[in-house]
């Protein structure tokens, strides 16, 4: 901030801070978000991350995409057999700038999907997989899941031809599972043929159900990541995710806690020094 | 803290196999719903009260303060091994429990309104999750279908049928069957009737011949039925548009990858119409129209194997 330097500043200049600092300070005051907000945001992170360190945000920035342009289709989209094709016809044909809404969820869908595989080719070829962070390993494995799921269910509402018959073979394909696979399928058909509720129960899990796992499961990788710190780059003389500190250089990766509380726990529970 | 911790782990409960009985005894009830209403619903609810009570009286025990066998650890001792050790700091002595004392309030409060709690989840999620579940298993079954009068249905020639299997549900219920008036059998008519979804991933086989669109013929029917029949020469059995599976003229696999044979209809004929019954599956057929032998199975889905080792991969199949 200019603030400190400034020695004077004119009283316009200060009414106008006070008129912009006030109702910040007062939710602040109330809530504690304004410092969670700068607390996220600002974290430390290695010095020598890049541009491949951006993959995780630009993944979240296409799911955010696909939920926002989503929600507004929804608006418009008629989940029944009888009118689902229509509707999306008059999405694309009639209703002003339908067809870009609707070609970014569907675009962005492979988008979101591509940027995942991309995230994670990043984070298995830095080793950023490893100890501490096996546990965000494992939940951006069910995010990936979850998303193609997401790809699957969103596949049948345009109730094309195409889209029928993939969801026909789709749905299928999980029937051969052993033992349990034809109750899976009847499950996603919502009985032993493909009809109405398969429509709508595809919608339900596209638009609820799916997407609320989705949210969940971002948040549970975002917090690990906040608390375990990002990892820096294999090539990267800082240990991984540790603030710097002169007095206690980096020896070894297991010590790359941005958390000091969390780094204090590591050693209780392995016990070499305390 | 920096006093060893080792004793800390014991106040966890010991291993207990109630929890998983009860969850045994849920999944029991959830399977009979399909299977056996009757049987098999009130053995699992059996085992799941009988075990959900064990297990409750076994979690209470420290509340309410009996003695247990040596799996409890030692009350008391500078270690305190109550789960509250939070509560004395900043709230002053009156809440905290004597050490030792039998019936802790603080406890008896979180344990109540955790109960509650997983009670009123429960009464609000089983039911939300049966409903989502058990729908989609009841209530199946397949309606008999009137295919029109058996004069249409030329004697020897085979003609794609299509009809709705529920008219009343509109294009979604639209069928297609393969249908061949094979002639009097002993006495009776002779039909051979096979599905268009194939064996493989259930793609609509299409016939590998001649499909004779300009003799097309629609055939209204009551409460809504519409048939269309269009007669055609399968010379080459039927293939697969989707990933190429390929079947004979009686719906043996040739080559691809189906694992059996297509599905055929059961019929009957009522009032000198033909009427479709209940699908079946079919692993492979002997011969050929009126005298084929077909090897029958109750109807499974596509990619599914009837016959061979592999049938043991599929032991139960949902009611249709």
């Amino acid at each position: 901030m200019a603030t400190a330097t400034r020695t004077k500043k004119s009283a316009r200049r200060r009414q106008l801070e006070a008129a912009i600092n006030y109702p910040i300070d007062w939710l602040e005051e109330r809530s504690g978000l304004i410092g969670g907000l700068k607390y996220f945001l600002f974290r430390k992170v290695p010095g020598d991350t890049g541009w491949w360190h951006t993959l995780g945000s630009a993944t979240l920035t296409a799911f955010l995409v696909q939920a926002l342009t989503g929600v507004i289709l929804a608006m418009y989209y008629k989940p029944d057999p009888q009118n689902a094709y229509q509707s999306i016809q008059h999405i694309t044909n009639d209703l002003t700038l339908g067809w870009l809404v609707r070609g970014m969820h569907k675009w962005g869908a492979s988008v979101f999907i591509i940027l995942m595989f991309f995230h994670m080719a990043r984070v298995f070829l830095f080793g950023a997989y490893k100890y501490p962070r096996e546990l965000n390993w494992i939940i951006g494995v069910t995010l990936l899941a979850v998303g193609m799921l997401e790809g699957f269910t969103g596949y049948l509402l345009p109730w094309d031809q195409t889209a029928y018959w993939a969801t026909v073979v789709g749905i299928n394909l999980n029937g051969t599972a052993p033992f349990l696979g034809p109750f899976l399928a009847d499950f996603l058909r919502g009985g032993g043929e493909i009809g109405s509720e398969t429509l709508a129960r595809f919608y339900s899990m596209h638009m609820l159900l799916i997407p609320g796992l989705i949210f969940a499961l971002i948040g549970l990788h975002l917090y690990l990541v906040i608390r375990l710190g990002v990892s820096s780059p294999p090539w990267s003389r800082e240990a991984a995710g540790s603030d710097y500190d002169a007095d206690q250089p980096a020896t070894n990766g297991r010590s790359g806690l941005t958390q000091p509380a969390a780094r204090s726990g590591w050693r209780r529970n392995g016990g070499d020094d305390v | 803290m920096t006093e060893p911790q080792h004793g800390d782990r014991t106040h966890s409960p010991g291993a207990s196999l109630y929890p998983i009985g009860f969850a045994a005894g849920i999944a029991c009830v959830l399977v009979g719903l399909i299977i056996n209403p009757m049987v098999i619903v009130p053995i699992g609810a059996a085992i799941a009260v009988v075990c959900g009570f064990l297990w409750a009286r076994e979690a209470t025990t420290d509340f309410r303060g009996e003695p247990v066998a040596a799996v409890e650890p030692e009350r008391g001792g500078p270690g305190e091994s109550t789960a509250a050790p939070a509560i004395p700091a900043d709230r002053g002595e009156a809440a905290m429990p004597e050490p030792g004392e039998r019936f802790p309030r603080n406890r008896f409060l979180e344990g109540a309104t955790l109960g509650l709690g997983a009670v009123i989840g429960g009464l609000v999620t089983v039911p939300a999750v049966g409903f989502m579940i058990v729908p989609a298993f009841k209530g199946q079954g397949y309606p008999k279908v009137d295919l029109g009068p058996l004069e249409n249905f030329t004697e020897g020639k085979w003609f794609v049928t299509k009809f709705f299997m529920h008219p009343e549900a509109g294009e979604v219920s639209h069928r297609t069957a393969y249908i061949r008036n094979n002639g009097l059998l002993n006495g009776e008519p002779s039909f051979t009737i096979i599905s268009n979804r194939c064996a493989h991933l259930g793609c609509p086989v299409q016939p590998n011949g001649p499909v004779q669109d300009n003799q097309t013929k629609d055939v209204d029917l009551p409460k809504g039925q519409k048939v269309t029949m269009i007669p055609t020469i399968p010379a080459g059995g039927y293939g697969c548009p989707c990933h190429g599976g390929q079947y004979d003229v009686e719906g043996n696999r040739v080559s691809g990858p189906p694992v059996r044979a297509l599905d055929r209809y059961e019929f009957a004929i009522v009032d000198g119409h033909l009427v479709l019954g209940t699908p079946y599956s079919v692993s492979h057929v002997k011969g050929e129209g009126k005298d084929a032998l077909i090897y029958k199975y109750k109807l499974t889905g596509p990619g599914e194997h009837v016959d061979g080792w592999e049938q043991i991969l599929y032991p139960l199949q949902p009611p249709h």
